[in-house]
């Protein structure tokens, strides 16, 4: 068993289970929701072992190239889609809301696919900046943030489309369809709000730790270097959204929406900060 | 009716409106982005070949080059902090009284604010039935406080008050971390001080200044070292081996400072950041002359001119430490005792190559050092320990505010007619459909508690 074939396994459990998640909004059939379910379970299992073996295999290598592995872009991605399914069974286990995995699955799909397919996923020594107990924290509780954002994400797009519908149709008819087996828009909301409350503070704690690794490699633990700038930008939305709540016409809508630009935010801040501006944080695949 | 507000009234509303902070916070966070695009801190001549001289000018007068500095970014976070203190200082007593002096009788407009009520007529006395309901609360949820009043009693139990103070820890907390970073900025400094293997440096130069500042101890640089993975130019490790000295008393002698370590003292930080070579190698050469077989073991710089045995002399004219592809190489020239002078190259990998050439010497580079010199940087951050601490309060205080609630339960009990009538009502500040699952299981318990 390697690490790779491992991670190959999880790809297809993963695209499995997106796959049957699509088949139940069409279908309506409780069971297929169930099987999606017990994939992405499977596909979890499976991912773990992957990055226990790759941080295995890293040590069996040659010149003392050992380390978690969680220091270059693949190894990253593939953690954050990790992180995502850890996220969504979580939820998934105090709502019981299977159609939020239609919303959710994918983005783990979609990120490992991607590290499968397109990025360098050859174990690199770590030059010396990385070689710090403060990349292992940093990068955990970044990504840990970034998914509960992700699930956040996947429930506003589903309060948007389901609230378009239901105003449009009379009030004591509710929606048809697809739409009757998602979540109550309260629900959803709920949900929303319930993620992001997980995710703001494991966000707070990733920019912390990435602070304290700075003050011990460079001497400053805030250099507003484009990385830490969008960090604080996402940390601004997603403050922006909790408080949101305590005014009036703020909720609702606005509030989904803060959700879906505050994970496009994330998004940039993890791929495009990398891709298209520059800094210290170049992780280059 | 809408009455005229004064002008300080009115300021005073608006800095404790929420809507503001939402405005602020996404102001923040779509000016922030300008710093990213634009690169901050250039030399004009570097913003020059990206920018028309107009665009340049435009830019400068907003202050993007050096935006997160400039004053509308500070007014920014200025109306930010403001922001913060108003809504705190107004909401903090009301907070602060409803944990520490908790309405202890809930009356019956009190009751109908609570979503989560129950009602039990029982039989028995009001005395028995407190006593009943005193320990079904300290079993199931909270030691009751007691008050009786006309002859009806209530009970009041808490868990967690404290919960409520979550979100002003985590709002002070940033408040902490600001005036960490301010004192900072007011009293520290980053400095840069590069420093040759052997020798000591007492003064270190401040970014963007030229006058050093004086450490008032010295620090020397005993060895520096930088080595790579096996088979691979990636660097593994850059190390400098330092000795602090202080009164003429060497206080730590050839500490590790590798990246990721950095040495402290007396407040000041040194990082290990960058190195370089002085140009200014030390070369062991053996020479051999032929006719005798005579030996020397030669060490010298570049251009220093050192007798042979037999009368003729030598100097390394220049060294590299990679000849083309042949790894280490020294040219050097020979002076005969008649003053003709030729030079050749000898390399560290072909140690047999020179004795082959027909002279009356025959050469060999058997060992070359380079001087290193460190690169530190230097940083004094008296504010640092400010900022760990608003940091640790802040994740204390959002965890606290997010994931505890102060709940409370009240009980009133009093005679109707010949029997009982027991009232029971909750409410949580957070979490409010955790706490209605809690409230339905203590429902539950309490049915078979009074047995009606
Ligand atoms: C101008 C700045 C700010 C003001 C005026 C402000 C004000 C407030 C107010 C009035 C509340 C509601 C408290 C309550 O009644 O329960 C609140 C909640 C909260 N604030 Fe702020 N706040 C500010 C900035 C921030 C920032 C930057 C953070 C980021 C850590 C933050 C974190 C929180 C949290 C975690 C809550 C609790 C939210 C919840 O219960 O969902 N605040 N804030």
């Amino acid at each position: 068993m390697t690490s790779s074939l491992c991670f190959n396994l999880a790809t297809g459990a993963y695209f499995a289970s997106m796959v049957l998640f699509v088949v139940y909004l069409a279908s309506r059939i409780n069971g297929t929701a169930l099987l999606a379910n017990l994939l992405a379970y499977a596909g979890l299992a499976v991912h773990t072992a992957a990055i226990g073996l790759r941080w295995y295999e890293s040590y069996q290598a040659p010149g003392g190239v050992g380390h978690a592995p969680l220091s270059n872009l693949y190894e990253s991605v593939v953690f954050f889609a990790w992180t995502i399914i850890l996220i969504y069974l979580i939820i998934d286990l105090k709502y019981r809301q299977r159609a939020v995995g239609a919303f959710v699955v994918p983005f783990a799909f979609v990120a490992m696919i991607w590290a499968q397919l397109r990025l360098n996923d050859s174990i690199e020594p770590l030059v010396p900046a990385l070689q710090s107990n403060w990349l292992t924290y940093h990068v955990i509780t970044c990504f840990l943030g970034y998914a509960a954002f992700a699930v956040a994400c996947g429930v506003s797009i589903m309060y948007l489309i389901k609230i378009g519908k239901e105003e449009k149709t009379p009030s004591n008819n509710p929606a048809g369809g697809v739409l009757s087996i998602f979540p109550s828009t309260k629900i959803l909301d709920d949900i929303n709000y319930k993620a992001i409350m997980i995710g703001f503070p494991l966000l707070s704690l990733g920019i912390i730790t990435g602070a304290a690794w700075a003050n011990y490699a460079w001497g400053t633990y805030w250099s507003w270097d484009p990385k830490e700038t969008w960090s604080l930008i996402v940390w601004f939305i997603y403050a922006a959204f909790l408080h949101a709540r305590f005014t009036r016409g703020w909720v609702g809508r606005k509030a989904a929406w803060l959700s879906i630009i505050g994970f496009c935010a994330t998004i940039f801040c993890y791929l495009g900060v990398n891709l298209i501006l520059s800094g210290l944080h170049s992780y280059g695949g | 009716m809408r009455e005229k507000k004064n002008p300080i009234d009115a300021l005073w509303d608006f800095f404790c409106s929420l809507r503001l902070t939402i405005v602020t916070l996404i102001l923040l966070a779509v000016t922030s982005i300008i710093g990213t695009v634009i690169q901050q801190n250039l030399s004009p001549e570097e913003y020059l070949q990206e920018y028309s001289e107009g665009t340049y000018k435009l830019l400068d007068s907003l202050q993007f080059f050096d935006m997160y500095h400039s004053w509308w970014f500070l007014a920014l976070l200025g109306v930010f902090s403001l922001n913060l203190i108003a809504c705190s200082l107004k909401r903090f007593p009301r907070v602060w009284k409803a944990a520490t002096e908790p309405v202890l009788i809930a009356d019956d407009s009190l009751f109908q604010t609570f979503s989560n009520v129950d009602e039990h007529l029982v039989s028995g006395s009001v005395d028995d039935v407190k006593n009943r309901m005193e320990t079904f609360l300290r079993q199931r949820f909270a030691g009751p406080i007691v008050t009786e009043k006309d002859g009806v009693v209530h009970l009041f139990s808490q868990k967690m008050p404290y919960a409520r103070f979550g979100v002003y820890v985590t709002h002070l907390s940033i408040l902490i971390i600001f005036i960490g970073a301010i004192i900072g900025s007011l009293w520290g400094y980053k400095a840069y001080v590069n420093i040759v293997e052997g020798s000591t440096e007492s003064r270190v130069w401040p970014r963007g200044s030229n006058a050093p500042i004086d450490l008032g101890f010295s620090v020397r640089c005993d060895e520096f070292s930088v080595s790579f993975y096996e088979g691979s130019d990636r660097p593994k490790e850059f190390k400098s081996l330092l000795t602090v000295i202080d009164d003429g008393k060497v206080i730590t002698e050839r500490r590790p400072v590798i990246v990721n370590d950095p040495l402290s003292y007396k407040g000041i930080t040194f990082y290990q950041s960058s190195y370089g070579t002085t140009g200014d190698t030390l070369l062991k050469i053996k020479a051999t002359l032929k006719s005798t077989g005579e030996t020397v073991d030669l060490t010298v710089r570049q251009g220093q001119q050192v007798a042979l045995p037999g009368g003729a002399s030598m100097r390394v004219l220049n060294f590299a430490p990679s000849f083309q592809n042949f790894g280490p190489g020294a040219r050097l020239e020979v002076v005969d005792a008649g003053g003709n002078r030729t030079s050749f190259l000898v390399l560290k990998a072909f140690p047999g190559f020179d004795a082959q050439r027909n002279t009356d010497y025959s050469f060999t580079l058997s060992d070359f050092q380079q001087r290193y010199y460190t690169g530190l940087l230097v940083a004094k951050d008296p504010g640092v320990w400010v900022v760990w601490l608003g940091c640790t309060l802040m994740v204390v205080g959002s965890m606290v505010a997010f994931f505890l609630s102060h709940r409370r339960i009240w009980v009133t009990i009093q005679p109707i007619g010949k029997k009982v009538g027991v009232k029971i009502g909750g409410a949580a500040h957070r979490n409010q459909p955790g706490f209605e699952l809690f409230f339905d299981e203590l429902k539950k318990n309490l049915k078979s508690e009074l047995g009606s």
